[in-house]
């Protein structure tokens, strides 16, 4: 049975697109349902009809361009403080992951730190470090810490006996131990990590804007003005969804990044293929 | 051989390999032939006795392929050359002749995921040849892979010791794979192993595949098994 590649290719790609944009449809429809029918022209404001929240949000070009400062400044905070918390985060894995006595004397408290609310402590961050750019950052990165020194240390933890067994039968020391055996294969632990982090500090830049509520506007402080005062419905929305674009992209670059580095051997099925 | 939790491991064990000597180890599972293996390399102190073993260079051969993922074949064969610091150009030759040598041919750019159970085996085989060692140990190293490829590969394994000549001490707890390999086949007891026997495989090399259904084969694969049995396995 013969089937022309270019169909194929098109009839897969349909396969794919259709449903989901069928769902979005309805979503949208519902929308629309939700604006104009379950809600009197009074409460309107409630929730605005797409079109009006693009042409308010999107097309109006100052409104426009104080949501994508908006977005630009929580990027800028997140951005800093993933990078942060990747370097640091790393460097302390790695030192944990040399000795035992350092492990053990930090995952206690790694553990219960990584369990305190970021809300609990912001207002604390506002208090003692007051509510530039650096005490952004700090929100970011206390979120984002986390999940990268654990997943870099399980994956540190987690390499191949047997390639251990071999650097100790060929004399290897503890930095080629380190550079040739656990690091790469931590690296599909990091990069999960990382993702987690980068989709966190998203969230931390977001939220420490919006309880600072000074400085800086971002997406955190545009939301909270919006959502003050009911002439801003549209804009509320657009933001809201800006930022949601603004989640999904940083998840989707961290998937991809991860596929560009380790995607060519790692082989999530069965865990590397030794 | 006593271990910290009190596991005592193996009892008593005395042997002697030459150069050009084939000796397999076979006993039932868990009698400490691995451990004895792994004391002979240096990876574990006995806690009782001593090696006399050319430390210098020792092939050994792993259960599981372990290779790194991460790398291609090329890459995994050329790690011992990198650990002992050779120059790029040596690591290469050293690799490419070991490639070869196992038949991987072809293959050296591929990662470990597109590779079959044999093939990773071996890969893991070449990694062990870069650095020519006179001793190779060898950790059951086939037992993962079916029939066929086990057969082939313990063919090749025949072909590489008759070309490198070096001393190899291979466990086992396949009869026919020790007889068919070696030169002297040692049966360890049940833990704590102790070695209970030595028996003398006498032929010559290079050997047949079709060795395996001589009579003379049958026969000295039953008195390994006879003094297995008798062993208490």
């Amino acid at each position: 049975m013969r089937t022309d590649p270019r169909e194929t290719v098109l009839r897969r790609t349909v396969a794919a697109v259709l449903p989901p944009l069928v769902v979005l449809s309805v979503v949208i429809g519902l929308w629309y349902f939700v604006s104009y029918v379950v809600l009197d022209r009074r409460r309107q404001f409630l929730l605005h009809p797409p079109h009006e929240v693009v042409r308010e949000g999107f097309l109006d070009r100052d409104n426009l361009a104080e949501i994508l400062e908006g977005v630009w400044s929580s990027m800028r905070v997140a951005a800093i403080g993933l990078t942060v918390s990747t370097v640091l985060g790393i460097a302390i894995a790695v030192l944990m992951s040399q000795a035992k006595v350092i492990e053990r004397a930090w995952f206690p408290f790694l553990v219960t730190l990584q369990a305190i609310p970021i809300l609990a402590l912001v207002p604390m961050i506002q208090f003692w470090f007051g509510t530039d750019w650096r005490a952004r950052v700090l929100v970011c990165v206390i979120i984002s810490f986390f999940p990268i020194v654990l997943n870099t240390l399980f994956g540190l933890l987690s390499a191949d006996p047997g390639l251990h067994d071999l650097i100790t039968l060929h004399r290897g020391g503890r930095w080629t131990r380190l550079t040739k055996v656990m690091f790469p294969s931590a690296l599909p632990a990091i990069f999960a990590g990382l993702r987690i982090a980068a989709g966190l500090s998203v969230i931390g830049a977001i939220v420490g804007d919006f309880f600072f509520g000074l400085g800086d506007v971002g997406l955190g402080q545009l939301i909270r003005k919006y959502s003050l005062n009911t002439n801003y419905g549209e804009q509320l929305l657009a933001a809201v969804i800006m930022s949601s674009l603004l989640g999904i992209t940083v998840f989707l670059s961290f998937g991809a990044l991860q596929q560009a580095v380790i995607g060519k051997w790692y082989d999530s099925k069965s865990g590397g293929g030794r | 051989m006593t271990f910290p939790d009190g596991t005592a491991a193996v009892a008593d064990a005395t042997l002697r390999i030459d150069p050009g000597e084939f000796v397999t180890i076979v006993g039932p599972s868990g009698c400490g032939k691995s451990t004895l293996l792994r004391i002979a390399s240096g990876l574990l102190e006995p806690t009782s006795g001593s090696i006399a073993i050319e430390r210098q260079h020792i092939g050994y051969v792993f259960q599981d392929p372990t290779l790194m993922p991460w790398r291609t074949v090329r890459g995994n064969v050329e790690l011992l050359t990198e650990l002992h610091g050779l120059r790029r150009e040596e690591r290469a030759e050293a690799a490419q002749r070991a490639i070869d040598l196992v038949g991987l041919t072809g293959f050296e750019d591929h990662y470990p995921k597109s590779l079959s159970g044999g093939m990773r085996m071996r890969c893991s085989l070449a990694r062990t040849l870069t650095m020519q060692p006179p001793v190779m140990l060898f950790d059951e190293p086939f037992g993962a892979v079916d029939e066929l490829t086990r057969e082939r590969l313990n063919e090749e394994t025949l072909r590489l010791f008759e070309q490198q000549q070096f001393a190899g001490l291979f466990v086992t707890h396949s009869i026919s794979e020790a007889v068919f390999l070696s030169t002297r086949v040692l049966v360890m007891s049940p833990r704590p192993g102790r070695i209970v026997a030595e028996i003398g495989v006498p032929f010559p090399y290079p050997r047949d595949p079709d060795l395996r259904f001589d009579p003379a084969f049958a026969s000295i694969s039953a008195e390994v098994s006879h003094v297995l049995r008798a062993a208490g396995s």
